[in-house]
């Protein structure tokens, strides 16, 4: 099987869960149909030779942050209620919008490797176009010599050192602020 | 005469040949002092009447003297052309420089005596007559301002100037009218005064306008210079300017059709009747005439309508005359009538003629005027002592009267046959020239031949309603009542004075402008002649001569002795009834006791289309349709309509503020995909 | 390679997101639309990574960690909002009108 075909399988799991996360009135089911958007897009994170990423994808988003999401719709029970969606004008609108923001961004996104490659100079048809990038083509090769981690944890404790010590002082502070504003007495 | 202009005009400079013509602004200046000072009587200390008396009496024999002074120095040290007295600098404005500026000339100097000369007898009078008024201060310290304002008029040296006083006089016609305002009607009176005047002063200042886009300048001395040369003679731009003002004098003096306010005028105290609406004020339009003479007499078109509703008014006034029995309303139509005959005498280009016939008819129309005053003087006297609410200036409810006002009766007959034009008293002579100037001028243009019919005819009637006037009022049995006989005394000294005065002046007036015929030089004419020149010489007279004019003399002595008799004839045939027992009229008859309903007719037409446009129109439509509701509330609610979409902006819903979020962004990454 | 197709499903996943928010009232279901549009981006960073460089994986290293963090804090709000109002529904969260 080609990896193109194995993307558009797992690119349409994602699109149709994400629809369903959206459309389901019992809150539950919309945090399970999220996780299952997110595993689709952890195995697609795979396929673009993103392994740890795929990893943390699983570990961090869908099993603690998701899990979190579930934690907190059981505490609050919400569960069954009369349908959360917003009535019709508003339907329009959301529809509205997001024909609008798909078209927008449609159009952004037309870029293509190979047309990236002639903005840096490189005739197409010189080989694979992925010929053009050499720092792509350097993290491709990375994990030969470091392994998956070692390849990303290169440029996070080097190049990314401070903006990594920020994000921990982040985390702690997101902690405390959880800790003290879910109290029920201070 | 030279046409040469301003002998003397320094810049800002009081200017003169030596001696009385610089202290000109006296005349005016101590009645306006008279004016403040019986003003603040009458705020503070109504009840200072002695106080009052002298002061606004006095000021105007100040005045008179000073007149007097004038015109023994103009006498003395003729002018070639006018002396101008500049007092002070009115309108710097670019190339409109007015002064306020005094025009002391031969013209100026004859009002100047007949206002401050007639005025201060009137005044004399008044101490008499509105002895017991309450509002005694008032009225004088009004009295007092409306000379001032009749001299600016005659004095000034430019239209601006005269206009000052035009409009000043308006107002205290209307003070004076409705002065015992307590009475809605006599307000009413003042009011319509007021406004038919200020449709003539649209007039005038049309005509303002007009002269101010040709010559560039508003003095009259500049005005006669230019004229010749800056205006096409019978062309449409001088007959426009004639027409306007024209319209103004037609307001002011009560020509068709701008009438109907100085009978209803008779609402005022009497001596004001005798001043206002006799002597000075109504004759303003005939001296504004007279001053811009040679404008009129450069529109030939003009001067003939001039004429025209000159003769028409005199003969419809007059009609208007022959049915009614309030005397003061008599009179106020004769007035009418009268100033018909000078329009027609200055519209013919006879100038003289009609000022002369503007200073006689001061003088017996005053005399007519405080003579009725005396009767209705003493009538009132009588109906208050029995408290009759009787009508006292109805003429039924008089009679036989001669017998208990003798001084009056006399004096008023002299009047009487000074306006029918009885031989060798003044109203014949000035009567006489004018309907001479129109028959000879009716040589060349035959409609004159028409104007001098018309007069003829409303001297026929003159001569009747006065007659009938007093028949009705002097002869006869005495309608008064058994009760009220007892009251009715002569006048006063204070009040019989003036009448003497005047009564003196209605015969002699003759004097002041005898023809040829009986032996004069005419002293008038050849006295006006510097400043009436250039206007004559551009309407020259036709003056019948020899038989023509002995035979027009004779006719209207004729006339004028047959309408005496006939009226007193016709008016003792019948008993007559009291005020209260008379039928009601019938026919013609009833037409002219209505006034031919031209008011009716104004009112309909006119005034309640107007009223009604401006109700619905303009004040429910306009006012507070367009102004209020879309300006004034239209904004307020526009405010308070886009405040409450700004509020509901602010909802608090969280969900709310995240949908317009998306859609500003959404609406913003526009750009970048562009 | 995959370029393209990627970033049109990361445009299709983020668009589904945003409707999402714009559709639903609760708002524990509104933060994970968000959840969903914060992935579509990390999506969009690894694609490009491949041809950019390693760079843009340690940027979704980075993003995951904000989104837990804020997962975190959001949910204490919902938490704390919930014991006030008795409900998650944000149309009666209206205390900021006027």
């Amino acid at each position: 099987m080609s990896v193109e075909l194995v993307f558009y399988i797992l690119a349409g799991f994602a699109v149709v869960s994400a629809l369903l996360c959206i459309t389901q009135r019992n809150a539950l089911a919309s945090a399970l149909w999220l996780v299952s958007t997110m595993f689709s897009l952890a195995a697609i994170y795979v396929l673009l030779q993103a392994q740890f990423i795929a990893a943390i994808q699983v570990l961090v988003y869908a099993g603690a942050v998701m899990v979190l999401f579930v934690f907190v719709i059981m505490l609050l029970n919400v569960g069954r209620s009369p349908s959360d969606i917003r009535g019709l004008p508003v339907r329009i609108v959301a529809l509205l919008v997001g024909a609008g923001l798909l078209a927008q961004l449609v159009l952004l996104g037309r870029v293509t490797a190979g047309g990236m490659a002639l903005t840096r100079g490189v005739a197409a048809g010189a080989g694979s176009p992925m010929n053009a990038f050499p720092a792509g083509l350097a993290g491709a090769a990375a994990p030969a010599d470091q392994g998956v981690v070692g390849a990303i944890a290169e440029p996070l404790f080097r190049t990314y050192l401070v903006p990594f010590e920020i994000t921990s002082i982040l985390l702690l502070a997101a902690a405390v602020g959880a800790v003290v504003l879910a109290k029920r007495k201070l | 005469m030279t046409l040469s202009l301003l002998a003397v005009q320094a810049a800002g400079d009081l200017s003169a040949p030596a001696g009385a013509t610089r202290w000109v602004w006296l005349a005016v200046a101590i009645p306006f002092l008279g004016f403040l000072v019986n003003g603040t009587l009458a705020l503070r200390r109504p009840q200072a009447k002695a106080m009052v008396s002298i002061v606004g009496a006095g000021v105007l024999v100040v005045a008179f003297a000073v007149a007097a002074l004038i015109y023994a120095e103009l006498r003395s040290h003729p002018p070639e052309a006018p002396v101008i007295v500049q007092l002070w600098r009115w309108i710097p404005s670019g190339s409109l420089d007015i002064s306020f500026a005094f025009q002391v000339d031969q013209l100026s100097a004859v009002m100047l005596l007949v206002v401050t000369g007639v005025g201060s007898l009137i005044h004399l009078f008044s101490i008499g007559y509105m002895r017991a008024d309450p509002g005694y201060a008032r009225y004088f310290a009004y009295l007092n301002l409306f000379v001032v304002f009749m001299l600016v008029l005659v004095l000034g040296a430019s239209l601006p100037v005269l206009f000052v006083g035009w409009e000043g006089v308006g107002l205290c016609s209307y003070l004076l009218i409705g002065f015992w305002f307590g009475d809605k009607a006599n307000a009413d009176a003042g009011k319509k005064a007021f406004l038919v005047n200020r449709i003539g002063d649209f007039g005038v200042l049309i005509a303002m306008f007009l002269l101010w886009y040709t010559m560039r300048s508003l003095d009259f001395a500049t005005i006669a210079a230019k004229a010749p040369t800056d205006l096409v003679a019978g062309g449409g731009l001088v007959t426009a300017i004639t027409l306007f003002l024209f319209l103004g004098c037609a307001g002011k003096s009560a020509q068709i059709p701008l009438y109907t306010w100085l009978p209803d005028a008779m609402a005022g105290p009497t001596p004001v009747s005798a001043l206002i609406h006799a002597a000075t004020m109504v004759t303003a339009g005939v001296y504004l005439v007279a001053r811009t003479g040679v404008l009129f007499a450069m529109a030939p078109f003009s001067s003939a309508v001039v004429a025209g509703v000159g003769a028409l008014t005199a003969l419809f006034a007059a009609s208007i005359g022959l049915r009614q029995y309030d005397i003061k309303k008599v009179l106020a139509y004769s007035t009418i009538s009268q100033l018909g005959y000078m329009f027609l005498a200055v519209g013919t280009g006879a100038y003289v003629a009609g000022i002369f016939h503007l200073v006689t008819h001061a003088f017996f129309k005053a005399l007519l005027f405080l003579g009725a005053g005396s009767v209705i003087h003493a009538m009132h006297h009588a109906y208050h002592a029995t408290h009759s609410h009787a009508d006292a200036q109805d003429m039924r409810n008089m009679g036989g009267l001669r017998r208990h006002l003798p001084w009056t009766f006399w004096l008023m007959l002299i009047a009487t046959f000074a306006i029918a034009g009885v031989p060798g008293l003044s109203g014949f002579f000035s009567k006489d020239e004018i309907l001479a100037a129109a028959f000879g001028r009716g040589e060349t243009h035959p409609v004159w031949l028409l104007y001098w019919a018309m007069g003829m005819l409303a001297a026929f009637m003159t001569a009747f309603y006065m007659m009938r006037l007093m028949a009705m009022t002097f002869f006869g049995e005495n309608r008064t009542g058994a009760a009220e006989r007892e009251y009715l005394h002569d006048a006063p000294p204070i009040m019989t004075g003036p009448l003497v005065g005047l009564g003196v002046l209605t015969v002699v007036g003759g004097l002041i402008n005898l023809p040829a015929f009986a032996g004069g030089h005419h002293a008038l004419e050849r006295w006006l002649e510097p400043v009436l020149a250039a206007a004559q010489s551009a309407m020259p007279l036709t003056m019948p001569h020899g038989t023509t004019e002995y035979l027009l003399i004779a006719a209207a002595v004729a006339t004028s002795f047959l309408g005496l008799f006939l009226g007193w004839r016709a008016t003792l045939a019948r008993p007559i009834p009291t005020a209260a027992a008379a039928p009601p009229e019938t026919g013609f008859a009833r037409v002219l006791f209505r006034k031919y309903y031209v008011d009716e007719i104004y009112d309909a037409l006119l005034v309640r289309p107007l009223v009604g446009i401006s109700r619905v129109v303009l004040w429910k439509g306009m006012d507070q349709g367009l102004i209020d509701g879309l300006g004034a509330n239209g904004s307020a609610s526009l405010a308070r309509g886009l405040g409450w979409i700004g509020s509901r902006l602010q909802s608090g819903q969280l969900g709310f503020y995240v949908v317009v979020f998306l859609v500003g962004a959404v609406w913003l990454l526009r750009a970048v995909v562009r | 390679m995959l370029l393209g197709p990627s970033l049109l499903l990361s445009a299709v996943l983020f668009t589904i997101g945003v409707v999402g928010v714009l559709l639903r009232r609760n708002a524990i279901v509104l933060f994970m639309c968000v959840e969903l549009m914060l992935n579509a981006v990390n999506l969009t960073f690894v694609a490009f990574s491949q041809v950019l460089g390693l760079g843009g994986q340690v940027m979704v290293f980075f993003v995951m960690t904000v989104a837990a963090a804020e997962a975190a804090v959001g949910l204490a709000i919902i938490l704390a909002i919930f014991r006030h109002t008795r409900s998650v529904d944000l149309k009666n969260i209206n205390l900021l009108q006027g």
